[in-house]
């Protein structure tokens, strides 16, 4: 095998090395620059002197399958690579700016700011887990924010992709990942359930929130095997100001059994976006540890039993999407009720999916005076409404949330919606023929030619009209 | 380079067909043939003709036991797959029986070894099963890819810089990149007869620039084949199991 020392100045395939930025564990990063490419670049080479960790090699043959085959603005570009063979390195695009790691310096933060960021990182989450990747090393050191404000994922060293071959699935001497952050069924070897990254920004939000780890750092696996029988302190105990949503929130992220966490990123995502939304249960209320006997019989009784999750299992995310109604309550009876049997239809299919019915209340472009005497809040009255309406759908609490949007254009409120909360599925009414419809063009039309997800239009079958 | 490896065909005329026109229209320059073209199918004259011309225009071929038990005397198999070679044997042509015994036990092209079964004893035809079998078979040669067939169900086994053996089965489609200096091992699928559940017609088609690796499906006309099969008065369950790819 080559040498795999870099020195600046030196030249692989085009990629002209430049000062040396980091050397860790696994890996050194260098700058680059290359002909080809302008933008600034980093090159990773891994670290594979004597008596180094030999997983450092699968780790690095990991990430070099799996980042050529992401794509998207929340992981750095792939622009190259070179195998054992000869000079071991991968070329990517390099991130400006400094990863999460010194928001520790700035920790109490607003709660508002760790939703935000929460949120952020839940998006770059869906992103990978929709390509069938799960990073298993989610911490604040592996996130960066592009200019624009996307959360960028690094470092695939650990990463699962569920239809390629795990490198690292016989690589166990300990469980790999990051103390503080490894989720429960991690620790016990289980490497394909995207629901452990979600353990991990949720390990993340409660560093943020509290300052403190939920877990602690434990180094040797009988200290991390303790999460699997012992609750952490609940946040708010540690910061009397942490809202009961995002206690809610958290305390779900940090459950011991991946089914009970939030199905999908995106729903957590949403959950963050949305704080008045999130359906509170006794996580939110809990006001301090469970008791000796209780967390007696979780370490003495039955282990938790943790499914391994396939690469065509329901747990990638498809059998758990968003699903938006866009409910015009002024439409037709019939109309309603034939959207409320196709959504029946869609939701009895998909038992992990979660439903938001929204209404847009349109606001005219100069409004005369405040509300008219019948309707003192139409936006109050518009919620209540839409609950009507969703009744005879009989959704357990927490499996829907309700929207009332106020915004001069329904198909541009809709579609943004659909956008910032990463909506899989949109189900719309036609309404009929109107004067209004063939003047302005329908809401429907647009929804269902620009938003970037399935839609299901629901008409009422009609006689066609003589003429 | 793109090459299109396929393996079992088993007499298959419908599988074979469908296979060969997909790996066509999607660029193959170099085909491989993992041996086993007859036993179990009603084609067999077809299907050795057709090897035959693919061997002429530079096809590479090895011989499964199928193709040896045709020409041989030796029993040795189950009893519907030992119904069906006696048939094949009544069937086939001295010139088709000729090209099968003619047929090599392994291939080595470049720094793959193409063979039917195990390659430490190939001709054992041993099935490989585990990630143990896998890395008998590894350990035995030099080639950095063995391909073979001979289980009917797709499967990936790699040797990790540690020496751990990973197995992975492929999801359809989706290429993955083997490796280098990694050492692989490919079960191919099954063109003619699959048993991994998915009655489609399995082959694979390797990139050798990219070094990936894809598993393809085409489905058939899998209702003529059985048909053919019942015509012949072979037994009933080579003909259901088509169906169920089981």
């Amino acid at each position: 095998m080559a040498r795999h020392d870099l020195s600046e100045g030196q030249e692989i395939d085009g990629f002209r090395i430049g000062a040396r930025l980091h050397q860790g564990g696994m890996a050194a990063l260098w700058e680059a620059t290359h002909p080809a490419h302008d933008l600034p670049l980093l090159v990773k080479v891994p670290r594979l002197a004597e008596g180094d960790d030999p997983a450092a090699i699968v780790s690095f043959e990991m990430e070099q399958m799996i980042l050529p085959r992401l794509s998207g603005p929340h992981v750095p570009r792939f622009l190259g690579a070179g195998g054992f063979d000869r000079q071991p390195y991968l070329a990517m695009e390099r991130i400006p700016g400094p990863t999460l790691l010194p928001l520790v310096e700035e920790l109490p933060l607003r709660i508002e700011r760790i939703a935000e960021i929460g949120a952020r990182v839940a998006d770059a989450l869906d992103a990978l887990h929709r390509q069938h990747v799960v990073h298993l090393d989610i911490k604040p050191s592996n996130i960066l924010t592009r200019p624009t404000g996307e959360a960028v994922l690094v470092d695939f060293g650990l990463s699962h992709h569920r239809q390629l071959p795990d490198l690292m699935q016989e690589e166990f001497r300990l469980p790999y990942g990051t103390a503080p952050y490894m989720a429960p069924e991690q620790v016990m070897r289980v490497r394909s359930d995207p629901r452990s990254d979600l353990f991990a920004l949720g390990a993340m939000l409660y560093f943020l929130t509290t300052g403190a780890r939920p877990h602690g750092d434990p180094q040797r696996l009988a200290g991390l095997k303790r999460r699997l029988w012992r609750d952490p302190i609940p946040p708010r105990r540690l910061r009397a100001d942490c809202p009961d949503w995002l206690q809610e929130i958290i305390l779900r992220c940090l459950e011991v059994l991946p089914e009970r966490r939030h199905p999908t990123a995106a729903q957590l995502a949403f959950d963050l976006r949305h704080p008045d939304r999130v359906a509170l249960t006794a996580r939110a209320r809990k006001a301090r540890q469970d008791g000796f006997v209780r967390v007696m019989q979780r370490r003495f009784g039955r282990q938790p039993r943790f499914a391994r999750p396939g690469a065509d299992s329901p747990e990638s995310g498809a059998a758990a999407p968003l699903v938006v109604v866009a409910v015009d309550l002024a439409a037709e009876a019939a109309l309603l009720g034939a959207m409320r049997a196709t959504l029946g239809q869609i939701l009895a299919t998909l038992p992990g999916a979660r439903l938001a019915c929204v209404y847009v209340l349109q606001q005219l472009i100069s409004p005369v005076g405040t509300h008219d005497e019948e309707e003192r809040n139409p936006h109050l009255q518009r919620l209540i409404e839409l609950k009507h309406w969703a009744a005879p759908l009989r959704l357990p609490e927490g499996r829907a949330t309700f929207h009332v949007l106020e915004a001069a254009s329904p198909a541009a409120a809709i579609l943004d919606h659909a956008r910032l909360n990463g909506v899989d599925h949109i189900v719309i009414g036609a309404r009929a023929q109107s004067l209004r419809r063939r003047v302005l063009g329908s809401v429907c039309a647009a929804v269902a030619s620009e938003v970037p997800c399935s839609v299901t239009v629901v008409r009422t079958r009609q006689r066609e009209q003589e003429p | 380079m793109r090459i299109a490896i396929l393996s079992d065909i088993h007499a298959n005329r419908e599988a074979f067909e469908a296979c060969l026109g997909d790996a066509e229209r999607r660029g193959a320059q170099r085909l491989v043939l993992l041996g086993d073209i007859v036993g179990y199918g009603a084609d067999p004259g077809w299907a050795v003709a057709r090897a035959k011309e693919l061997a002429e225009a530079g096809a590479l071929i090895v011989k499964g036991n199928h193709d040896a038990a045709a020409v041989s005397i030796e029993g040795g198999m189950t009893s519907a797959a030992g119904a069906a070679i006696a048939w094949t044997r009544a069937v086939l042509d001295a010139d088709a029986k000729r090209f099968l015994d003619l047929l090599p036990i392994e291939l080595e092209d470049d720094d793959r070894l193409y063979v039917h079964a195990n390659a430490e004893h190939p001709t054992l035809w041993r099935y490989i099963r585990d990630a143990e079998d896998a890395r008998r078979s590894l350990e035995a040669v030099r080639a950095r890819v063995v391909l073979c067939g001979h289980t009917h169900m797709p499967m990936l086994y790699t040797l990790t810089a540690t020496a751990k053996l990973v197995s992975h089965r492929p999801v359809t489609e989706v290429p993955v990149p083997l490796i280098r200096p990694r050492r692989w091992l490919v079960v191919i699928g099954a063109v003619g007869q699959p048993r991994d559940g998915e009655p489609a017609a399995a082959y694979a088609m390797l990139d050798t620039q990219s070094s990936e690796l894809a598993t393809i499906r085409v489905p058939y006309d899998i209702a003529a084949a059985a048909g053919k099969i019942r015509a012949a008065g072979l037994p009933e369950m080579l003909a259901t199991r088509l169906f169920r790819g089981r």
